[in-house]
């Protein structure tokens, strides 16, 4: 839809509507613009996964516009959901009602997701989900707007439970937050593990911002398990493993993917963090296959916070949606169809396939291991290597 | 249920206490003096953890390690500066609305509560990530069954403890106390025998509020992590413990403070339904006893308020 018109023509458009108008001006210049949207936790306790999120989308972005052969001109659309629901579902909705917005990248928490899918479904904004793990997200309804590129946390535990099992962990103590993430993983990996034939000897319900696990961890000390599992965030995980120590309890710490960040390092200083277990979708940026190209171009972008876990996630979920909008033009039905159709989609983080439900069917978990302050894929650690250990099954 | 495990569920409700009796004292000392509920209590309080945690830095850049020398100094820059801090916040924002109706004074510290938060959130370096306090006391710990008793938990407690007796012979024992129980019970009566009101205003909210940050720092020492967020739960349950106890009362505060730590330990380890509804039961025992004695467990007379 581009004219090239004269003034007295413009003109005569202006007269006719203001949107219609819109349009021509713009299309005098040399590239249309896109606006594609950008939703995470900007501030608040887990920022640091969405400002890395955020900063990946932005660089994929930019990384298009600097390509001469792109269509299109694309602008970055950020809006911060805070991990809240309800704020989620205001910046959702200001996102899907601006029609200048074809498409959006969307959240890293789970509890926003499921407030927010309704949201992009009645307004018809294509969303790719970049970080947020409940399987219901994409199972939970039939809408063709909502895509995942990253993995579920089903594949996760089954990884988790058959990883920690194979180690020779029998018994589990569990801390999961009540939110839908904490609750999820819960369920799956309470129900992975009993398939493994491995025990859950206690399960505990927290609340999100709850600062003192004591009481908790006092019965999971008489329990005496192998493993004590925090299925939360960063900020519970310090948490819980802090005060693991001042109670004396000694177990190996387990966590989910929302632990896995360096903030978990900063919160918890010292030795402390040392042989906490947690896993996560996909692997590690550089072990990705477009990992090198990816953070050599985030290095050079010079951002002043790592692109975190789910950064590569993100540059692809944007990624994608680009190629979307260059393929089928900025129309979010359009974008909509294209994104039903996704099958080996190349992308940095391995070939994208959405199912049915707009799910990517990668299934590719990585498990990780604290070592000397910072994540160390399990198979290159020395705990694989056997020149440090866990703290053995009881 | 063996003795380890009730011995450190007391350990735990007892440190629990004096950290919300210490923040309870400051709710009631405002209100003895101002009939004031300061809203922002608890992000006051935040505050002074972070400055304590800014000088610790501080004292680590200059090459000062010992711990012991560390914490005296975390504690002096805390608690001078959130007593300031405290002072400041009734001179400009407290007492100008003296003659406004108390609704305003109580939405003025709400918000000023959330600007603080916000503030630290955005403003402070990183922020809204969680930061590792030091852990500057001693970490042994007595192994008694399976009942770990640390030291720091027992100076903790004991420093706690101590800070409240000191701030109950302060009350009552000297000058300054008498100035302070005197403008609690009658502000114009108390004016004209002499006593500068705005002069012993300003003290108890520098009182109060540097208890607060001790409050903080004893969080920051015992669970060695501090984040924005610490304040808000840590100012409402003082501010339940206050009014449980009986606002405007001292020993009611510090009652308050032990009994919904209590709570708070019972409903997580003896009631059989999931920990995650701990708070849930504090609360809704707090509520019924509000509507059992409306004006706390030790209600205020007019005679001995604070």
């Amino acid at each position: 839809m581009k004219f090239n018109t004269g003034n007295g023509l413009r003109r005569i458009v202006f007269t006719l509507g203001a949107t219609a108008g819109l349009l021509v001006a713009t299309g005098a210049q040399a590239k249309d613009t896109v606006e594609l949207g950008f939703i995470g936790p900007l501030t608040g306790g887990v920022s640091s996964m969405g400002l890395g999120g955020r900063n990946s989308a932005e660089l994929a972005v930019k990384l298009r516009n600097a390509d001469p052969d792109s269509k299109y001109h694309y602008e970055l659309v950020a809006l911060d959901d805070e991990c809240k629901p309800n704020v989620g579902v205001q910046v959702a909705t200001k996102m899907a009602t601006d029609r200048k917005v074809i498409g959006t990248i969307a959240h890293y928490c789970s509890a926003v997701a499921m407030g927010t899918v309704d949201v992009y479904h009645r307004f018809g904004l294509p969303a790719t989900v970049w970080g947020a793990v409940l399987p219901d997200i994409t199972y939970g309804n039939d809408y063709p707007e909502i895509t995942r590129v990253n993995g579920t946390m089903i594949n996760q535990n089954e990884k988790a439970a058959q990883f920690m099992t194979g180690l020779g962990y029998k018994t589990f103590a569990i801390i999961h937050d009540t939110t839908d993430y904490g609750k999820g993983h819960n369920k799956y990996l309470s129900q992975f593990l009993a398939q493994d034939g491995a025990e859950v000897v206690g399960t505990f319900g927290v609340t999100s911002d709850q600062q003192d696990f004591t009481a908790e961890l006092t019965q999971v000390k008489a329990l005496n398990p192998d493993v004590v599992v925090y299925a939360g965030l960063t900020p519970g995980g310090v948490r819980v493993r802090q005060q693991m120590e001042k109670l004396g309890i000694e177990a190996v710490f387990e966590g989910v993917s929302g632990i896995k960040s360096d903030a978990f390092f900063e919160g918890l200083g010292g030795d402390l963090a040392e042989g906490t277990v947690t896993f996560l979708e996909g692997a590690p940026a550089e072990k990705l296959p477009g990992g090198a190209y990816f953070l050599k171009e985030y290095n050079a972008a010079g951002y002043d916070s790592p692109p975190e876990a789910y950064g590569p996630f993100a540059f692809a979920a944007m990624d994608l949606l680009i190629d979307a909008v260059e393929t089928t033009g900025p129309d979010r039905k359009a974008v909509v169809d294209y994104m039903s159709k996704v099958k080996e989609h190349d992308s940095i983080t391995g070939p994208i396939t959405f199912d049915d439900h707009g799910q990517n069917t990668v299934a590719l978990i990585t498990a990780y291991v604290a070592q000397g302050g910072k994540w160390v894929v399990w198979e290159d650690s020395d705990y694989a290597k056997g020149t440090l250990s866990l703290v053995a099954p009881k | 249920m063996d003795f380890g495990l009730i011995a450190q569920y007391l350990a735990n409700g007892i440190l629990l206490g004096t950290m919300y009796a210490l923040v309870a004292v400051g709710f009631t000392l405002f209100f003895g003096v101002l009939d004031v509920i300061k809203f922002s209590h608890g992000d006051v309080l935040m505050l002074g953890t972070f400055i304590g945690f800014t000088a610790w830095l501080g004292l680590e850049a200059i090459g000062i390690v010992n711990p012991w020398i560390q914490l005296v100094g975390v504690l002096l820059c805390s608690l001078a500066g959130t007593a300031l801090i405290g002072a400041a916040i009734a001179n400009w924002l407290i007492l100008p609305l003296k003659k406004a109706p108390q609704l305003n004074t109580l939405l003025i510290t709400l918000m000023l509560g959330t600007a603080i938060r916000e503030a630290v959130r955005l403003f402070y370096p990183n922020g809204s990530n969680p930061k590792a306090f030091p852990a500057l006391l001693p970490d042994a710990s007595v192994e008694i069954g399976s009942f770990a008793l640390r030291a720091d938990s027992v100076i903790l407690v004991i420093s706690g403890l101590a800070l409240i007796g000191a701030l109950n012979l302060v009350i009552n024992r000297t000058r300054l106390g008498l100035a302070i129980r005197a403008v609690a019970q009658d502000e114009e009566t108390a004016r004209t025998m002499g006593i500068n009101y705005t002069l012993v205003v300003l003290a108890t909210f520098a009182i109060g509020s540097g208890v607060a940050a001790f409050a903080g720092i004893m969080n920051g020492l015992y669970y060695n992590e501090i984040n924005f967020g610490m304040g808000l739960i840590l100012g409402l349950i003082g501010f339940s413990a206050a009014i449980i106890g009986g606002l405007g009362n001292l020993y009611g505060a510090i009652l308050g403070g032990f009994l919904f730590a209590g709570l708070q330990v019972i409903g997580a380890a003896l009631l059989p339904f999931a920990s995650a509804y701990k708070d849930v039961f504090a609360f809704a025992v707090v509520i019924a006893l509000m509507a059992w004695k409306p004006t706390g467990l030790i209600p205020e007379r007019s005679s001995d308020r604070v």
